[in-house]
């Protein structure tokens, strides 16, 4: 390869050429028909793909955002059929809704689908999701009364339920969705009782630090937050909720249940398909290539999205699972250049995970992964003004920061993580909270949790020495 | 018209809460609440947030389905 003279330069460069040439035609399926889905179908269209696209969804809608679902739907302010989303440009694919993908043969190159076609493709992207962890005893989740929020059916559902007025909703499980849940019911005026196995809410996802905060900022706002206790049973009469029984032996009434218990992988479509797909995801390179089960990389199929479990180098290659809608969209479009690029071409995922919450008033907003720390800090505001921002630490650098109603400064968190800033940041970080030293972050075991961390860290960790990256905009 | 914003993009700037008041507002402090659906009058208001977005943060488009073709 070395010491090519200029013909063998050139020689080079019309094999590349041709090579994009090819890989811009053929056939792509990409199994998973919502946001990324359709972002990594723009991209491939954007990338200049000319070949032909075809998009499989089980869902009959097209594509939607789910953001506003906990939200503005449930606050009775938008309507759930109104949330689809808008197309970033025409991407003349073939969209398959309603329609089950049920295995993938990979010799075969063919996706099998649950009305008994077949789909053949050249390279093909999973990118199935999860859906909402149902209620372990089917006969109670089936009282009328019972939900789970993940789908626009569901959300449409709970918001008509809310509208009428319960006496009372109980919501089990106090991660992202099930606090926004009960934000929603608050603001609507309804009884609202929340349900958590682990200390507080949200420490899943940001440690028992911000959980303290979040518990106080429930309960001002008039939730009945039992923590550390688990419902062990659902109860109903002519078949609608009526109650529920908790670990502790106290009972409520409740004509309203939400099932708040985290997320499933959609992987199970996969089990015969010797990849490797199981209840943490699909496991893929940082090129969003997928695994098969013998940690060798395939070259024809792409994993993004919540379904994808990826190494990061920022967090010592841990193999991350984000269910967050950045990373949908970001690595969508990363999945979707490197199908249609050769080799040399290919573009890591590298971006930062950030997510955001709005619940009872306030905006939180997170960049890095907190639950990668030892140690967390109050670097500029207080629990006290409602306004803050917490950085978190592992082994002396900056790893995470959550703001709340201090949005604007996480730029400057993120690029602390970047460039892997020692932890506690020095002075000029902070604003005017001299004396705040770090506290353990305190990030729990996620088995004690009722709802499953946001954030999945799993993996072990090779010896590797962390890289700094550079934000590509 | 559909909308989708960005929130991780979004740092609360208000410059869509002002040129398109019925589609756009601040729910508490800082967090963003919008119409993702909105009325046809508001287009032009709509395509004026988005542009002005510090961050451009706000996506505006079609509804994917528009384009078709679909198959059940």
């Amino acid at each position: 390869m070395s010491g090519n003279g200029r013909d063998g330069q050139d020689g080079k460069d019309r094999r590349d050429r041709q090579g994009v040439r090819d890989m811009r035609d053929g056939r792509i399926v990409i199994v998973g028909a919502s946001l990324a889905g359709l972002r990594a179908a723009e991209a491939l269209r954007d990338e200049g793909f000319s070949g032909s696209l075809t998009l499989v969804g089980e869902e009959p809608h097209p594509p939607y955002d789910r953001p506003p679902l906990s939200k503005q739907v449930l606050l009775g302010r938008v309507r759930a059929q109104d949330c689809g989303l808008p197309a970033r440009r025409e991407t003349d694919a073939q969209w398959m809704l309603g329609v089950r993908a049920t295995g993938l043969d990979p010799a075969g190159k063919r996706v099998l689908l649950g009305n008994g076609d077949q789909l053949p493709y050249d390279r093909l992207l999973i990118a199935t999701g999860t859906r909402a962890r149902p209620w372990p005893d089917s006969g109670e989740a089936a009282l009328d009364g019972v939900f789970t929020l993940r789908t626009s059916d569901d959300a449409g559902r709970l918001a008509e339920r809310l509208e009428s007025g319960p006496r009372r909703v109980l919501v089990i499980g106090a991660g992202f969705t099930g606090s926004e849940i009960a934000s929603a019911c608050r603001e609507r005026g309804l009884e609202v009782t929340v349900a958590e196995r682990g200390r507080a809410p949200l420490i899943g996802a940001l440690g028992a630090t911000a959980g303290a905060f979040a518990a106080t900022l429930q309960r001002a706002h008039g939730v009945d937050l039992r923590c550390e206790v688990t419902v062990t049973a659902l109860r109903g009469s002519g078949g609608r909720l009526t109650g529920a029984e908790f670990s502790d032996g106290s009972r409520i009434d409740a004509d309203v249940a939400v099932v708040a218990l985290g997320a499933v992988r959609n992987t199970e479509w996969l089990a015969d398909s010797g990849l490797a797909a199981g209840p943490r995801g699909v496991a893929c390179d940082a090129g969003c290539r997928a695994f098969d089960m013998y940690g060798i990389v395939t070259d024809d199929i792409f994993v993004a999205g919540d379904v994808a479990r990826f190494p990061h180098p920022l967090f010592e290659y841990q193999m991350l699972a984000l269910e967050h809608w950045g990373n949908a969209v970001a690595q969508a479009e990363v999945a979707a250049h490197n199908m249609v690029s050769p080799a040399t071409l290919r573009r890591p995922h590298l971006a930062v995970p950030a997510f955001w919450s709005s619940q009872f008033g306030l905006n939180i907003k997170s960049v890095g992964v907190p639950t990668f720390s030892d140690q967390v800090v109050i670097a500029q505001g207080s629990p006290e003004e409602r306004r803050l921002v917490a950085v978190y630490g592992y082994r002396g650098r900056v790893t995470a920061a959550v703001s709340v109603n201090m949005a604007k400064w996480l730029d400057y968190y993120r690029h602390l993580i970047e460039t892997a800033a020692p932890f506690p940041p020095g002075p000029g970080a902070a604003d005017g909270v001299a004396g705040s030293e770090p506290v353990p972050s305190d990030v729990p075991d996620p088995h004690v949790l009722s709802h499953g961390p946001t954030v999945a860290l799993t993996g072990h960790l090779p010896d590797r020495r962390l890289t700094l990256l550079r934000p590509d905009s | 018209m559909r909308i989708a914003v960005d929130l991780n993009r979004c740092q609360g700037y208000a410059q869509c809460v002002f040129l398109a008041p019925g589609v756009f507002e601040l729910h508490g402090d800082e967090a963003l609440m919008y119409t993702p659906a909105p009325p046809a009058d508001q287009r032009e208001r709509v395509l004026r947030a988005a542009a002005a977005c510090p961050v451009q943060a706000i996506v505006t488009g079609e509804p994917v389905g528009s384009e078709g073709p679909y198959v059940r």
